[in-house]
């Protein structure tokens, strides 16, 4: 053995026959490609938006971030513990939103492939 | 004091003998390059997502920022906000990095490349120059812990050792010790090291934060208002702009650069992160994608509870410390954390307890630098063994054997080239080398990994412009800044720069580079797809698209 003992790597061009490519066309990856898009189009641009928003304040409304809330907690503090609470939020929900919606599909096209894969296997060449 | 730099020393010699015997079993059981790169992809997503906070949560940030809110009060607060929020992009990213590589960042842009060595070679030179800054600024920052933690000062000795000699004996300790935890362990023994670190960090954190809500009755709206008396500036000192984006009387020009300063850090540190090259790293070292989603969600607990806790420190730190002390050991308030847990200690058990606590806390702080550094080594050595040797010297047909003893060597190589240059660097203020680290992580690696992911016409032309891109303007910006040329203290007249007073060169007004050096690299990559030669390939961004959202055909 030199190269040829461990199996192959499952590089596209090694794969035989249809590739992860062959389901780029499928209805539900395309279902699944137009989810995950929009979910984290989403996601990204409001807590980019959220994010920059609170360090512009910080930098640029700073009388609006020392008004005092509760006790010695002002807006600044206020909004920062904000920003914690939306990341744990955020995350719980991509994380339900994912779980719900996207993995359901991503299994159902990983067991056609398999299948696929199963069968060219059978198959004498 | 003796006795609790004993204590200390004594700490870590257990952590490191627990780490090393740890080392010794993983040597044991990794046989080929799955185990040895990814720990076999046995880890479980939480395990590895405690391991992944470890890997981010470096001394810097325990130390660097319960130092600047104990000096600079909120601000610091706003500072720790920018490397809790970047984790939602990480989480964005993390499944189709998984599915769509097999060990690095490299695998993930191969994908669409025909001739993959220029691609893979830009990986592996921009992985290893992140790496590099970043171990430096870790390796640097060890050193002088030592000396501050261990009470060393000029003049004093510790086990016989001066405060210049103990800082380069600490550096190449910890030098040698990461490099025998990847080399022999590889990411087995560095998930270990990882793991033990954030546990000891979360209790270490945790412990001191309830004793410090404990002084005040567990009224938050006490200690805050306590710590702002103690700072000196009164109300100010929870408002923003003690440090970021000072408000310059009568200077508007400093006054925007100032704050534009800020918004460049922010801007590195949420885009930075999930190009870490050590952070990638760790997406592979789990079964699955969805096993490597549940880690980033773990890592955004962990890792936003910690900095819930920096906040008590960092304000305990300034009420119960108080600045004038915290200066005195440090000017930029490196020891806040560890002088709060004597001063803690103290408090409840008297000298023995601040001895006891220091000591907890110190070693704590050496756990962290030491499995920072392993995860960083690692992921330079898999990046150059896996990408530069495999895919391009050996054109993708490596012995798996060949590969990881190379790896191997590139772990000792890189280590060593580490240690060396901060041995150079021992004196100098690389602090800023963290941020520049994450911008350049920005500007480099996220254009390439998201325009691959998910632009249909991006071609390796493009990702190869932009890595160097991104690199390149990242680095040049930082040479042509403040940071290393023409800083002055306004008041006090101290160099603030890399380079001695009467050396200037800047050029750029912004210390942190990423406002600029990563739009740079998004648009060297589009500009790169459109002047290279070579038209994408329809057929490979389908496979990689696939095999990006579904895991068919993923490793």
């Amino acid at each position: 053995m030199v190269w040829g003992a461990r199996p192959a790597r499952r590089g596209p061009e090694r794969e035989g026959g249809a590739g992860p490519g062959h389901y780029a066309h499928d209805a539900r990856f395309v279902l699944l490609r137009r989810r995950y898009a929009r979910l984290a189009a989403g996601v990204a641009l409001g807590f980019l938006g959220w994010y920059f928003g609170y360090v512009a304040l910080s930098g640029f409304a700073r009388g609006l971030m020392a008004r005092k809330v509760a006790g010695n907690v002002n807006v600044a503090l206020l909004l920062g513990l904000l920003q914690f609470v939306s990341t744990f939020a955020l995350a719980g929900l991509y994380v339900g939103y994912a779980r719900r919606r996207l993995d359901p599909l991503a299994a159902r096209l990983r067991a056609d492939a398999a299948a696929a894969a199963a069968e060219q296997a059978r198959e004498p060449r | 004091m003796t006795d609790g730099r004993t204590l200390t020393f004594g700490l870590f010699l257990g952590f490191v003998v627990v780490t090393l015997a740890i080392t010794v079993w993983a040597r044991a059981t990794t046989k080929g390059a799955d185990d040895f790169y990814a720990g076999g992809r046995m880890f479980s997503g939480a395990r590895n997502g405690v391991a992944l906070a470890g890997d981010y949560m470096s001394a810097a940030s325990f130390l660097g920022i319960a130092g600047i809110i104990a000096l600079s009060g909120y601000d610091g607060f706003l500072y720790s906000v920018g490397f809790l929020v970047a984790w939602v992009l990480t989480l964005l990213l993390v499944e189709p990095i998984r599915n769509a590589g097999r060990f690095t960042m490299g695998d993930v842009l191969a994908r669409r490349a025909p001739d993959r060595a220029p691609v893979r070679t830009a990986a592996a030179v921009s992985t290893v120059t992140v790496s590099v800054f970043y171990l430096l600024a870790q390796m640097v920052g060890a050193g002088a812990l030592v000396s501050l933690l261990l009470g060393i000062r000029a003049g004093h000795r510790f086990l016989g050792m001066s405060a210049a000699a103990a800082r380069t004996t600490t550096i190449v300790a910890v030098g040698v010790l990461m490099i025998c935890y990847v080399m022999f362990g590889g990411m087995k023994a560095t998930t270990w090291v990882q793991i033990i670190k954030t546990v000891l960090l979360t209790a270490g954190a945790a412990a001191l934060t309830g004793l410090v809500l404990g002084r005040f009755g567990f009224d938050v709206s006490a200690m805050l208002g306590s710590a702002a008396d103690a700072s000196g500036s009164g109300a100010g000192f929870l408002q923003p702009g003690q440090r970021y984006g000072r408000d310059v009387p009568g200077d508007t020009y400093r006054t925007v650069v100032g704050k534009l300063d800020f918004v460049s850090l922010a801007l590195a540190l949420v885009l930075g992160t999930a190009g870490l090259p050590h952070i990638v790293t760790r997406f592979f070292a789990v079964p699955d994608a969805r096993a490597a989603r549940t880690s980033v969600s773990w890592a955004i607990g962990l890792v936003g509870v910690f900095y819930l806790m920096t906040l008590a420190l960092g304000f305990g730190a300034a009420a119960l410390v108080g600045r004038h002390a915290i200066l005195a050991q440090d000017p930029s308030g490196n020891t806040a954390a560890p002088q709060l847990a004597r001063a803690l200690g103290e408090h409840a058990a008297g000298r023995v307890g601040g001895d006891v606590l220091l000591a907890f806390i110190g070693a704590v702080a050496f756990a962290t630098i030491l499995a920072v550094v392993s995860g960083l080594v690692l992921a330079s050595a898999t990046s150059l063994a896996h990408d530069y040797f495999g895919q391009v010297l050996m054109l993708g047909r490596p012995r798996e054997s060949q590969e990881v003893a190379v790896a191997r060597f590139a772990a000792f190589l890189v280590g060593s080239l580490a240690i060396v240059l901060a041995v150079v660097a021992r004196n100098l203020n690389v602090a800023f080398l963290v941020a520049l680290a994450f911008a350049m992580a920005a500007a480099a690696n996220l254009p390439a990994i998201v325009l691959s992911l998910f632009w249909r016409r991006f071609t390796p032309g493009g990702a190869v412009a932009g890595i160097y891109g991104g690199l390149v303007a990242s680095l040049v910006l930082v040479v042509l800044s403040p940071v290393v040329s023409g800083k002055v203290d306004p008041v006090t007249g101290e160099n603030l720069s890399l380079f001695p007073k009467g050396v200037d060169f800047h050029l750029f007004p912004l210390e942190n580079p990423g406002l600029v050096s990563i739009p740079i690299g998004f648009l060297c990559a589009v500009v790169g797809t459109f002047v290279t030669r070579g038209k994408a390939d329809p057929a490979r961004y389908d496979d990689l698209a696939v095999r990006a959202l579904t895991g068919v055909g993923s490793h």
